[in-house]
């Protein structure tokens, strides 16, 4: 089994909070009734991830690729099969606790669903501050303090008000506020925007990225929306069918997709710059997650398909500085990969991060 | 048919596929004017759309944007007659002028909202079709696909066997992609994008002169999504009905759609070809709109979006409804709002003060038409294999 460590973030800094190895599955139910039979779903399989102070990391990937999985494995509500998870290098327990709660937060895709409607906004913020025993004493500067943080501003208007009182951009504020309320140093955003309005998403992936900068929080940001990712993250990974196939520098993966995959998600994305309509790299959809395709599992769908895609899983390979792909297409003896052979390649990734990105500023 | 004041607000028609008359294209097909809903009765009445002007010319895709809540569904379901209540129709017309008949005598205009129920059924489907984003809801979840369509066909095309019928549904499904051995599925046992695929399917059934599409490919991956609409691009090529596209995504549109309309707050704020809105934008909200997409190529920049939030119906500011967000609001746009009027020496229409008497527009938004609007061409479309979604 080829190893996936698509991990361009590698130097010499320890990354705050990293995953190795995180497979998981579940066991679904298939038919009902006399032919009901459990089947094994690969939703997560062998994926490795670090997140480093004051960068985001994006998860881009079609709809049940296994981004939310991976935000939840990484957050230890789920427990992997296999795979490990580190804070600062060092692995902590199986079962999400206390410690590890106030070091690594997150945030939800819904935030109506996850604000309790009875409570005012300053009850969301103190019951952290209260449970994790932090400003104690002064509990109400603490959550002024904490919607200043995510410019809900002047944050006297905004304490007392219900969830119903606030807009969709504001609640996701407080969201992101209750999150920040223990401190954390890693933020774990699952499609933190996809249910906003179109007009203020920016703000929210603006204020992000001020939390990146300011105060040099970790933060994943899972999203479908490649545009989005490009504008906000320094460093995109691509998930297809339960395996990252792709992670580079955003600017790098975006303006020079190396993977298939990536390419044809590119090509899709809409873009009114284009002058012309593009032909789409690839057809198809997804495979089954109970009975993945061997080899490569984009073979099904890849134009670039060779004998050996559909044997065995392509190794991991860096194409530039920083960028990896799992292809069989950048696999040459340059590579010092033997091709079927299938050893991981001998160069790993570089340390150089963002030296070429520009971020927004 | 023609009406007074309309010939200019329809740009001229792309050239269609043949056996299509190509100097029809363009002229209106469905004329929505003056159009008015509310949610409620009374004080507590929610103005969802208010005093809204729309034409769609034949063989046109026009698209519809607009932030959630704007109120782009209600507008349409009003327009064919299919809100549901709370919602009243309070006031316009919906004029709906079918295709001439093949003697060149032209056929009479319908008052779509003047219309009784049986006049409104022999138009739904076979010449105004609906496309909803859940095709789960649209479909009936216990018969299978080929039932559905031999049931449509069964109703409106009474002369044509059940032999007919069922060829004829292996040959629209077909259309969109799908093999005719899908006929024997449950809507449940397809995927999301199948599922939409059949509800197109359908909706093309009966050959209808207009498709309304709501946020047909919302719910879908952005291949999916590619693969559905370049179909349906290549279809109205092919069949040269006209498609209103309703979704919140600009950018989509400025791709798929010939005009674009762009709604706030239960008006239209402003309608121009897609390649004049996305390159010279006249309305403020437009402007902000387009700069809430990231680009896919170039620098990256610190984008702003747009300031505070769509407001709330129930509680409207008074004049321009966008002037409490708007960077160039004008002490005339708290009083008084502004109407949807076309521009001077320009194919667009805009609902701004700034382009009013003595204001002058900021350089934003005075930037020069584009020249030419972007050659379409109907991608190929191979029916030989089914497509996985
Ligand atoms: N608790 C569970 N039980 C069974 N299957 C699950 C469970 N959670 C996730 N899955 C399956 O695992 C796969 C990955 O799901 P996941 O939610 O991680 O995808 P995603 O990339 O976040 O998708 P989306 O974009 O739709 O949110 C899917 O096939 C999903 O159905
Ligand atoms: N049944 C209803 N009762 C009261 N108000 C309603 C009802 N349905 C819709 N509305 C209101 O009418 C307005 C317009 O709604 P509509 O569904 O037309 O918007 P839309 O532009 O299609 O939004 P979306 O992008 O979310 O589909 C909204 O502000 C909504 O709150
Ligand atoms: S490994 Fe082969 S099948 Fe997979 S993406 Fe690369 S070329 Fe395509
Ligand atoms: S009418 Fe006034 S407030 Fe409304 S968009 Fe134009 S300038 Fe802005
Ligand atoms: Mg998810
Ligand atoms: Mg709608």
């Amino acid at each position: 089994m080829n190893t996936l460590a698509l991990v361009p973030n590698v130097g010499a800094e320890t990354p705050v909070l990293e995953g190795r190895g995180l497979t998981k599955s579940y066991w679904v139910k298939r038919n009902t009734g006399l032919l009901a039979r459990r089947s094994r779903l690969h939703a997560v399989d062998d994926i490795s991830v670090q997140l480093m102070a004051g960068a985001v990391t994006a998860v881009v990937g079609e709809s049940g690729s296994g981004k939310t999985t991976v935000a939840r494995l990484l957050a230890r509500i789920v427990k992997p099969d296999t795979g490990d998870v580190l804070l600062d290098g060092q692995p902590v327990a199986a079962a999400r606790s206390r410690k590890f709660a106030a070091q690594v937060q997150m945030v939800f895709q819904d935030p109506f669903a996850s604000l309790n409607p009875v409570h005012r906004v300053r009850h969301h913020l103190a019951r952290p501050l209260q449970i994790h025993h932090i400003a104690d004493g002064d509990v109400d500067e603490a959550v002024l303090q904490l919607l200043h943080r995510v410019a809900l501003d002047p944050p006297v208007n905004f304490a007392d008000k219900f969830p119903y009182e606030l807009s969709g951009g504001q609640r996701q504020r407080v969201a992101i506020a209750r999150a920040l309320a223990v401190r954390p140093r890693v933020l774990l955003a699952d499609e933190p925007v996809s249910m906003l309005d179109v007009s203020i998403r920016l703000g929210v992936l603006n204020l992000l990225a001020d939390l990146r900068d300011r105060e040099r929080l970790a933060i994943l940001y899972v999203t479908h929306d490649i545009a989005s990712a490009r504008y906000l993250a320094d460093t995109i990974v691509v998930m297809y069918a339960g395996q990252l196939v792709e992670a580079a520098p955003s600017v790098s993966l975006t303006d020079s997709p190396a993977h298939p995959y990536t390419q044809l998600l590119l090509s899709a994305a809409p873009d009114p710059e284009r002058r012309e309509r593009p032909q789409l790299a690839a057809r198809g959809a997804p495979p089954s997650l109970l009975a993945p395709p061997p080899g490569c599992r984009f073979h099904p769908r890849c134009p670039h398909v060779m004998e050996i895609c559909k044997r065995m899983a392509p190794p991991t390979v860096t194409v530039s500085t920083g960028h990896a792909a799992a292809c069989w297409l950048h696999v040459d003896s340059t590579n010092g990969v033997v091709d079927g052979v299938g050893v991981t390649p001998t160069t790993s990734p570089s340390p150089q991060r963002e030296a070429e990105v520009q971020r927004p500023p | 048919m023609s009406i007074p004041g309309v010939s200019e607000m329809t740009s001229p028609g792309t050239p269609l596929a043949p056996g299509h008359a190509p100097d029809r294209s363009g002229d209106p097909v469905l004329e929505i004017r003056g159009l008015c809903v509310d949610y409620g009765f009374g004080d507590d009445a929610v103005h969802a759309v208010a005093d809204c002007d729309l034409t769609l010319g034949r063989g046109r895709v026009l698209g519809l944007a607009g932030e959630s809540g704007s109120g782009k569904s209600t507008l349409a379901m009003a327009a064919i007659r299919l809100l549901r209540s709370p919602g009243v129709i309070t006031g316009g017309e919906v004029l709906f002028h079918p295709r001439p008949a093949s003697d060149g005598e032209p056929a009479t205009t319908m008052d779509l909202l003047a219309a009784g129920e049986e006049q409104l059924r022999a138009v739904r489907w076979s010449e105004i079709a609906i496309v909803l984003q859940s095709a789960l809801n649209a479909l009936n979840p216990v018969s299978t696909i080929g039932a559905q369509f031999d049931e449509l066909l069964a109703t409106h095309r009474p002369g044509l066997g059940r032999a007919s019928r069922r060829d004829r549904a292996g040959d629209l499904l077909e259309l969109v992609g799908m093999t005719p051995e899908r006929l024997r599925s449950y809507p449940h046992e397809m995927s999301g994008g199948m599922r939409q695929r059949a509800m197109i399917a359908m909706a093309l059934a009966l050959d209808p002169q207009v498709m309304i599409l709501d946020e047909p490919t919302t719910a879908l991956d952005v291949v999916t999504q590619r693969e559905i609409l370049e179909e349906l691009m290549g279809l109205r090529d092919r069949l040269g009905f006209a498609a209103l596209f309703i979704t919140h995504d600009l950018s989509l549109l400025v791709e798929f759609a010939d005009d674009i309309a762009v709604m706030y707050a239960g008006r239209l704020m402003e309608r121009a070809p897609a390649a004049s809105l996305f390159r010279a934008p006249r309305l403020p909200y437009t402007y902000g709109l387009l700069h809430c997409f990231p680009p896919m190529h170039g620098e990256r920049y610190r984008m702003e979006g747009i300031p505070g939030s769509p407001p709330d119906l129930r509680d409207l500011p008074p004049g321009c409804a966008f002037h409490p967000r708007c960077q160039w609001a004008m002490p005339q746009c708290r009083q008084d709002v502004p109407k949807l009027e076309p521009l001077a020496g320009s194919p667009r229409e805009v609902a701004c003060w700034l382009h009013r008497g003595k204001a002058t527009a900021p350089p934003e938004l005075k930037l020069p038409d584009p020249a030419v609007t972007r050659p379409r061409t109907a991608p190929v479309i191979d029916t030989s294999a089914e497509r996985a979604v």
